[in-house]
């Protein structure tokens, strides 16, 4: 219990927190992108149905958690700019410019930031496979996955021993296939449900591959 | 004249406040305590009583344990479910239960539920809220079955029908919505398991099993669980690590010299 005798200044905040977590992980020609579907605001659920997963284009899909208020607007900014983009230059943005463009409107509001952790997945020009993580301002980074918003840190650690094979020895590496991103992703979730009272009720998988994008909807617990 | 002897003053001890207080200042990072989130609720029925119960401990917004027990026993005839601080709630049930099971040697009579009440009540409001225990007490005794609500600062409560802890309001829905006197005992039954379903799948706090507990004139049946609400989420991949993954970077051999040898039997037990 908080010392109820000292002086305590209340103040409104315009932020709060909806849950939700995001995962992402880059193969050689595809890349995977889940996220729950639960909107929740402290021990209360919004909505069962609420994926965190925005399509930006065929080649690429952007995972937005954190305050649900900022996923919105910042999604409708991104696709405001990409709206432009199109008009100007006659074609898609790429993988790596859209990334760029995530860094730049984020860190425009450096002193009231978006509140939202966002993790971009796709096909780069090359069309191999690529993951761009975020930090609420736009410090970001191109890895081979990352897992973000509510469960991260539970998520991470398993990633990266399932994924780079870390404190692993002697296991040999053999190439990611999507039907093994798919059964880890899914399962990484599976066990995020259980210790997270944020994760749950659903997660939806999007598969990017030069063929298209794929989607795939599993449930999770709903208690 | 000062005696030597030091007897207890009683009431809380404030001893540690100032230097937890000073450690507050500087920063220190204070743990969580692992409270039971929790949904909590007990009806009174035409035979006796229902106590019910999720199965979900947080510590903050991780699960803690999955399947801890909420409903403790207090009496053969009383059993509380208790949400708040786990540790709360688990030591002081068991204090209550040993006291009043002295209580019933020195009697020589049923306990009472009223009696189990009176005594967590006023532990409780000895320690001013500071133990954080919130409690659904029911039980069947010889003036008839009750049910009460304990509050961690001592306040109590008698109702035909309560529930406690974050979930109690989607559990107290349902109970206004269902509740009749005099239920017959597979539709109290089925009440107390919607009540308590209410908390799980709409309170973030709450999860996993429900438990529910029945104390009539002839006896108690708890069932643990009653309904196993959520079942843990089956893997798809097989994460078996092979031998060997555990690199072991240095090995250390140190022989033991053996200087004397003894034998000594010594007599088998009873089996």
């Amino acid at each position: 219990m908080e010392d109820y005798r000292a002086p305590m200044e209340h103040q409104w905040s315009p932020y709060s927190w909806n849950g939700g977590t995001i995962l992402a992980v880059a193969g050689e020609d595809f890349a995977v992108i889940a996220s729950d579907t639960r909107l929740s605001e402290g021990f209360q659920i919004y909505t069962r149905d609420s994926p965190k997963t925005y399509k930006m284009s065929d080649t690429a899909v952007l995972g937005c958690s954190g305050f649900h208020g900022d996923v919105l607007t910042l999604i409708k900014v991104i696709e405001a700019q990409q709206k432009i983009y199109r008009h100007t230059h006659q074609k898609d943005l790429s993988c790596e410019s859209l990334a760029q463009l995530l860094a730049t409107i984020l860190y425009s509001r450096r002193f009231f930031p978006y509140y939202t952790y966002n993790i971009l997945a796709g096909l780069d020009k090359k069309g191999k496979g690529c993951v761009y993580s975020f930090d609420p301002v736009g410090s970001y980074d191109r890895e081979m996955y990352r897992a973000g918003g509510s469960a991260a840190a539970m998520l991470q650690p398993l990633l990266d021993n399932q994924v780079a094979l870390k404190n692993q020895a002697g296991v040999e590496k053999e190439p990611l296939t999507i039907d093994k991103a798919v059964s880890l992703v899914t399962d990484v979730f599976t066990s995020a449900a259980e210790r997270d009272i944020y994760t749950g009720d659903g997660v939806k998988i999007s598969i990017i591959t030069a063929s298209g994008i794929d989607v795939k909807e599993v449930p999770l617990r709903r208690d | 004249m000062e005696s030597v002897i030091e007897t207890p003053r009683g009431g809380f001890s404030f001893e540690l406040c100032k230097r937890n207080e000073a450690l507050r200042h500087a920063g220190i990072k204070f743990p969580n305590p692992v409270k039971t989130g929790t949904t909590i609720a007990g009806i009174v029925f035409k035979d006796g009583v229902i106590l019910g119960a999720d199965t979900r401990a947080t510590e903050g917004t991780v699960v803690a344990d999955k399947n801890c027990a909420k409903i403790h026993y207090i009496a053969k005839n009383i059993y509380c479910c208790g949400a708040g601080t786990a540790a709360d709630t688990e030591y002081t049930t068991e204090i209550i239960s040993s006291d009043l099971e002295l209580h019933r040697l020195s009697t020589g009579r049923k306990p009472r539920i009223a009696t189990a009440c009176r005594l967590l009540k006023q532990y409780l409001y000895r320690y001013q809220g500071e133990i954080g225990a919130y409690l659904v007490l029911g039980g069947v005794d010889s003036t008839g079955p009750h049910l009460f609500t304990i509050h961690a600062h001592g306040s109590t409560d008698k109702l035909p029908y309560v529930s406690m802890g974050s979930g109690s309001l989607a559990a107290m829905a349902v109970f206004e919505d269902g509740f009749r006197p005099n239920m017959e005992l597979e539709d109290a039954k089925k009440l107390v398991r919607n009540a308590v379903a209410g908390g799980i799948f709409n309170d973030l706090g709450s999860g996993s099993n429900i438990d529910i507990c029945v104390i009539t004139t002839e006896g108690v049946d708890y069932i643990r669980p009653y309904d196993e609400a959520n079942i843990k989420g089956v893997r798809v991949g097989d994460y078996t690590y092979p031998r060997g993954a555990t690199a072991v970077l240095e090995t250390t051999v140190r022989k033991f010299e053996v200087t004397s040898e003894t034998v000594k039997t010594v007599e088998s037990m009873e089996s």
